[in-house]
């Protein structure tokens, strides 16, 4: 007979046995019997975030630079609620992580409570599911299935509720199978079926102008993927796209690379999915960022999409072949089928003559200023300066992040953690918290903008306390760049409230936070500030002040096609139509 | 700018899904967050010991939207099966109703001539009103509820659909 422990050292032995090894959270009244628990062992390291928000943006920035899931700890009521927008941006970008949030004793629900709140109702809609633990004696199973929901089939995040009396009460604890846990309908396709895959391996030999149209779902498959994508664009001859979420699957220094689509994507990557005859799209979900106008969207092109989650496939363009599975066993099969059936694609040469001319439009080109910091510069410097330590990068949102993207090249995954779906300012620094966390030896750097930085800088005080050295490139130019820029293009110019006023002196404020500050204002400085920064062995905070109105471009214009693309700052101020407007 | 219809379809879907609190909240929930219709929701645990309710959904949209809302159904971690049986083939469908009608008279003898050609049972009478219990597809209870709107209805309950494929094969 085993015996009874409490829910709360139940919680704990579950996290032991599904090999946890760092928990994000912060205290209150609700989860004090967990975090006692937590103080009387050794096994499981808290980490002691300054914002539940923070907690859950490291925890998603350790889960994508490890592959391990992210487990959060909240308090009840405001914990809970602050963590939502990391819970949300955890389900558009499908990272797994399991939050795990106090609750009021089970007597106490529904009678407004102190620190009560409906937290399973507020995340209904921004987890894969979520549950509200009721009986002690269910702990144990419904933690184990937590874990397996967030981190199998499209991965996301599971909240787990929890009433301090369920943390109190006793109940025996014994280590589930996967028949044992609740629900059983729960079972994700992740093999393909194979006469699909035969369809679609007969589509890509019989084309002329195919494409790999990558994303996320690639690095979410695991490393395997990201080498058995490579193998598929070397034996087909294909060249290879990337949404945001995708980039480091493919090497940016491989000649079939064409750099990131989209609206802020090169013209080649563009081009190529307007005049492509095939677009192969893998783990990635046709997104309103990535297809533009949709009726104009590749139009000469049969399309192929492979992703384990169904209700992506037709969501927003209809396909040709869709097939659902794991896109990293469903390459593995494309490849061994296309060996078996030793298929030589089509002459890839016509194609990739076009895709040069192309690229010879150079369309990340960037206007010299040797008065002001071009912000694509300071990015390529930093990638100088930092490609052979082999970064982990993490971003806020806005014209930095586009610049990032298009400027960082990556060749390898899980070292590009940017907040893609839901577009959360205050991402980056907790997730290149976490990150350093998860890889204590790496490079950690977070590319930010003056703006976004401002939304979660609390937690500067996390990564002092914790000694990790990780590092903000701050692109400073003072005002919502993107906001600015999305102004200038959409609204003539009129700066509704994007100018940062009162910005804070980032040394001092680094300074404050124990933090090493530096600060580049001229050109001719940049490389000595990033060395400087690289030198520290503690956290730095870099402001590196750039030109003020510099814009991000290329840039297809909301409610355009993909061949409206935009190169030339002098093309920019104007007003759009309504229709247009309401697609931005 | 104008905001555009497309012309829609109705469909019938029946859904499985583990008999749990909150299940239901997360299904009209899923409806109401992505916008699809829901035109009728009807559930009911079926099972004895397995705690598997059946839920029957009237739904209209697009082909498209009835596509998605199968799929993002079906995405959700409780449900165990998703079936459209308005594509699946033939199928039974009926909805209870409770019609109270009010009046006297020839009104009265009318409502009572009515429900006998609906098949209509009196299930409470008083000197000047009737509740009528109704079955049927939806059709047969909206005409019914039509013509006793002449005779005086004042009142309406209505279950919603349930439905089941017809033949020997089961869900």
């Amino acid at each position: 007979m085993t015996a009874e422990i409490s829910g709360a050292d139940i919680l704990i032995q579950a996290l032991n046995d599904l090999g946890v090894e760092v928990v994000f959270g912060y205290p209150g009244g609700a989860v004090l019997p967990i975090y006692d628990a937590i103080f009387k062992q050794k096994r499981i390291r808290h980490i002691l975030v300054r914002h539940e928000a923070g907690a859950v943006h490291a925890a998603e920035g350790y889960a994508r630079s490890t592959g391990k899931p992210g487990v959060v700890l909240v308090t009840s009521g405001p914990g809970a609620t602050n963590a939502v927008t990391g819970i949300a941006d955890a389900l558009m970008d499908s990272i797994p992580l399991v939050i795990l949030t106090g609750q009021v004793g089970t007597p106490l629900i529904g009678t407004d409570a102190f620190q009560e709140c409906d937290t399973v109702g507020i995340t209904r809609h921004c987890t894969k599911h979520n549950y509200l633990v009721k009986d002690p004696a269910k702990l144990g199973d419904v933690i184990h299935e937590a874990f397996h929901i967030a981190t199998s089939g499209r991965p996301g995040p599971v909240v787990v509720d929890l009433p301090k009396n369920v943390q109190v009460a006793t109940a025996t604890y014994r280590k589930p199978t996967i028949q044992a846990l609740p629900h059983k309908g729960y079972k994700p396709q992740v093999k393909a079926e194979t006469a699909l895959i035969e369809a679609a391996v007969e589509m890509i030999a019989a084309a002329e102008r195919p494409i790999l149209y990558t994303g996320g779902g690639i690095i979410n498959s695991g490393p395997i993927a990201s080498q058995l994508l490579r193998d598929l664009a070397r034996i087909t001859g294909a060249p290879v796209t990337s949404t945001l979420m995708g980039l480091g699957a493919f090497p940016a220094s491989d000649p079939q690379w064409l750099g990131m689509l989209g609206m802020h994507g090169t013209y080649e990557a563009n081009m190529a999915m307007n005049q492509a005859d095939l677009i192969v799209c893998l783990g990635a979900r046709f997104d309103d960022r990535v297809t533009g106008r949709l009726d104009a969207f590749a139009p000469h092109s049969k399309k192929i999409h492979i992703d384990i989650d169904r209700s992506s496939i037709n969501k927003t363009v209809r396909v040709d072949l869709g097939i659902v599975g794991d896109v990293g066993r469903a390459i593995e099969d494309m490849i061994k089928l296309w060996k078996a059936r030793q298929h030589r694609p089509q002459d890839m040469k016509p194609w990739f003559e076009r895709i040069v001319e192309w690229r010879a439009r150079q369309s990340l080109r960037y206007p010299a200023s040797t008065k002001e910091i071009m912000p694509q510069l300071a990015i390529r410097k930093l990638w100088e300066a930092t490609h052979a330590k082999k970064p982990i990068i993490t971003t806020e949102v806005g014209q930095h992040q586009m610049w990032a993207a298009q400027h960082f090249d990556f060749d390898a995954p899980n070292k590009w953690l940017t907040s893609g779906g839901l577009g959360t300012m205050g991402y980056g620094l907790p997730a290149a918290i976490g990150a350093q966390l998860g890889n204590p030896k790496a490079l950690v750097i977070d590319i930010a903008g003056e703006a976004s930085i401002q939304m979660n800088i609390q937690e500067l005080g996390t990564a002092t306390q914790y000694r990790l050295p990780v590092k903000v490139f701050i692109l400073n130019n003072e005002y919502m760049g993107m906001v600015r820029q999305w102004q200038d293009l959409t609204y003539a110019g009129r700066y509704s409230e994007s100018y940062s006023d009162a910005l804070p002196d980032f040394v001092k404020l680094a300074e404050a936070y124990g933090w090493k500050g530096i600060c580049i204002e001229n050109p001719a400085d940049l490389e000595a500030g990033i060395a400087a920064m690289l030198a520290h062995d503690g956290p730095v905070m870099v402001d590196c002040k750039v030109a003020k109105l510099a814009n991000c471009f290329p840039m297809i214009p909301s409610g355009a096609a993909h061949t409206d693309m935009i190169l030339e700052p002098d093309e920019v101020v104007g007003e759009m139509d309504d229709e247009a407007k309401a697609l931005v | 700018m104008h905001i555009t219809q497309e012309a829609t379809e109705r469909h019938t879907l029946s859904v499985t899904v583990d008999n749990e609190s909150g299940i239901l909240a997360r299904i009209a929930g899923l409806f109401s967050a992505r916008g699809y219709n829901i035109d009728s929701l009807t559930v009911a645990d079926v099972t004895e010991d397995e705690k598997i309710s059946r839920i029957t959904i009237v739904t209209t949209g697009t082909p498209e939207v009835i596509e998605q809302v199968v799929a993002q159904l079906d995405r959700l971690v409780p449900v165990h099966k998703v079936t459209d049986l308005s594509v699946l083939g033939p199928h039974v469908e009926r909805e209870l109703a409770l019609v109270k009608v009010v009046g006297t008279g020839d009104h009265r003898i009318e409502a009572l001539r009515l429900a006998e050609v609906y098949r209509a049972r009196v299930v409470d009478s008083t000197i000047s009103s009737f509740i009528f219990e109704v079955t049927g597809g939806s059709d047969k209870i909206d005409k019914f509820l039509e013509l006793m709107r002449e005779v005086g209805l004042v009142e309406v309950a209505r279950t919603g659909v349930a439905a089941i494929v017809r033949g020997k094969e089961a869900l």
